[in-house]
C-alpha cells in the first residue's frame, strides 16, 4: 500500500522529469536545429508542469473567489507559468528567425553539415 | 495520470520520428495534453494560454519555418552514447531530488505558506478583483508583467529584424 | 483554390467571433479564466486564421503590417505610462490606488484594465507582426 502511495504522490513529477530529459536529450543528441527548439520548448513545458505541480491543493478550486469555496489552489505559480509561456513563444520565434537566416545564409538547418562546409574553406 | 501517460508517449513519439512536420503536428498535440492537465491541477488561466499559444502560435511558426526550410531530419552521424549519458545523469540527480519532497496536494506544505494566502485573502478588498491570477498578475505583481511584456517586446523587434529586406542568394554571405 | 470554398465561408463566419471572444476574454479576465496574454493570442490567431484561408496579401490589406508594428511598443507605453501616471499622481510606480482619490479598489480595477490593455496590445502586435515576417519570407 505504501509503494502505490508514494508513486501517485510523485508521478507527476517522475512524468516531468521523463519530459524534461527527453527535452535535454533531443537538444544535445540531434543535429536539426528545428528539433533542437522543439526539445527546448519540451524541456520549457516540463518546467511549467513542476512549477504548478505544487500549487495544486486536493480538494481545492481554481482560484478564482466565489463565497461557495474556500480552498483554492495557490494562484502565484500561475501568474509566473502564464507569463512565461507568452515569452516562451516570442523566444521561440526569435529561434525560428535566426534558423531561417541560417538556412538562407549556408543552405542547411543541420549541424553536421554546417560544420563541414565551415571546415571546406570559408 | 492518464494524462501525463499520454505525454509521455507523445515524448517519445517526439524524439523518434524523423519527418519534422509530424514532429511538430506531435508537439501541438503534446501542448494540448499539457493544457488538459493544467485544468487538473486547477490552473485554467494557464491552460488557456497554453491551449493557445503552445497549440495555436507556436505550430504556425514552426510550420513556416518548415516551409522556408525542409522538414526531413537527417540522420546523426555522432553516436547517442554521450547524450544519453547526459541525460541519464541528470534524471539521476532529478530523481534522487524528487525523494524529499513534499507529498502532492498537501495544503501545508512551503508553497503555501509564504504570500499566497494574503493574495487569497485581500484579493477582493485591495483590488475588486475575483480572479486571483488577474489581480496578481497586474496589480501585485506588475513590476514582472511589464518585465515580460518588455521582453515579448524585444523579442519581436529582434525577429523582425532578423527576417526583414529581401531573400538574398544561398551563396554564404559575410552580414547576417 | 476554388476548391477550399467551405474553408472560406466558414472563415468568414468564424472571425467575427473570434475576435468578439478575445475581447470577452480580455474584459471579463477579471471575473473568469483569461487576460491580456490569452485576449492578445487569441485575436492573434483571427488574423492568423484569414491569412491561411485567404492569402496573406488580404490579410495585409486588413491588418496593415504597419499597424502591427506600431502596436508591438504602444503596448508597452501603455503599460508603463500606467505606472508614470500614478507616479505622477503622487504615489509608487504601478500602484494603481492613485487612479481614483475616492476609492482605491476603483482606481486598482482601472489599473488594472489599463494594464491588461498595455499587454493585449503589445502580445497581438507582437504575434501578427511574427507571422507576417515568417510568412513573407517565403515568396
Amino acid at each position: 500500500m505504501a509503494v502505490i502511495e508514494s508513486i501517485i504522490q510523485h508521478y507527476n513529477h517522475w512524468i516531468m522529469i521523463f519530459l524534461m530529459v527527453s527535452g535535454l536529450y533531443i537538444v544535445v543528441n540531434r543535429g536539426n536545429m528545428v528539433k533542437k527548439l522543439v526539445g527546448l520548448s519540451l524541456f520549457q513545458t516540463s518546467v511549467y508542469l513542476i512549477y504548478i505541480t505544487p500549487g495544486k491543493i486536493l480538494g481545492g478550486t481554481p482560484p478564482i473567489l466565489d463565497d461557495a469555496f474556500t480552498v483554492y489552489s495557490n494562484p502565484l505559480p500561475h501568474v509566473l507559468i502564464l507569463t512565461a509561456i507568452v515569452v516562451g513563444v516570442a523566444t521561440l520565434a526569435l529561434g525560428l528567425a535566426l534558423v531561417v537566416r541560417i538556412n538562407e545564409a549556408y543552405g542547411s538547418i543541420e549541424e553536421d553539415e554546417l560544420f563541414a562546409n565551415g571546415e571546406d574553406g570559408t | 495520470m492518464v494524462l501525463l501517460t499520454l505525454m509521455a508517449i507523445i515524448t517519445v513519439g517526439i524524439v523518434r520520428i524523423r519527418n519534422l512536420f509530424g514532429v511538430v503536428v506531435l508537439s501541438g498535440i503534446y501542448s494540448f495534453l499539457m493544457a488538459s492537465v493544467m485544468i487538473v491541477l486547477d490552473a485554467v488561466d494557464v491552460a488557456m494560454t497554453e491551449a493557445s499559444v503552445g497549440a495555436g502560435i507556436s505550430t504556425v511558426l514552426m510550420l513556416s519555418v518548415l516551409y522556408l526550410t525542409k522538414s526531413r531530419e537527417s540522420v546523426p552521424t555522432s553516436t547517442p552514447l554521450f547524450p544519453v549519458i547526459v541525460a541519464a545523469a541528470a534524471a539521476a540527480m532529478l530523481l534522487f531530488g524528487t525523494l524529499d519532497l513534499p507529498p502532492f496536494g498537501e495544503a501545508a506544505t512551503a508553497v503555501h505558506q509564504h504570500v499566497a494566502p494574503h493574495y487569497l485573502a485581500k484579493s477582493m478588498e485591495e483590488t475588486g478583483v475575483p480572479n486571483v491570477v488577474t489581480s496578481v498578475l497586474a496589480s501585485y505583481r506588475g513590476y514582472d508583467t511589464l518585465g515580460e511584456t518588455t521582453v515579448i517586446f524585444t523579442a519581436g523587434i529582434a525577429v523582425l529584424m532578423l527576417l526583414r529586406g529581401r531573400r538574398k542568394s544561398t551563396k554564404p554571405s559575410t552580414d547576417a | 483554390m476554388k476548391l477550399d470554398l467551405i474553408l472560406r465561408v466558414a472563415t468568414k463566419l468564424l472571425c467575427p467571433f473570434i475576435l468578439l471572444f478575445a475581447l470577452y476574454v480580455q474584459f471579463h479576465g477579471d471575473y473568469g479564466p483569461g487576460g491580456g496574454f490569452q485576449a492578445g493570442v487569441i485575436a492573434a490567431a483571427m488574423v492568423i486564421l484569414y491569412a491561411i484561408t485567404y492569402g496573406l496579401e488580404p490579410a495585409k490589406r486588413a491588418v496593415p503590417p504597419a499597424i502591427a508594428q506600431a502596436m508591438i511598443p504602444l503596448g508597452v507605453l501603455i503599460f508603463a505610462g500606467t505606472g508614470v501616471a500614478t507616479m505622477l499622481l503622487g504615489d509608487n510606480f504601478l500602484a494603481y490606488n492613485a487612479l481614483d482619490h475616492h476609492s482605491p479598489v476603483h482606481g486598482q480595477h482601472l489599473g488594472i484594465l489599463l494594464v491588461e490593455l498595455g499587454v493585449l496590445v503589445t502580445v497581438a502586435g507582437t504575434m501578427v507582426a511574427v507571422f507576417y515576417a515568417f510568412a513573407g519570407r517565403g515568396r
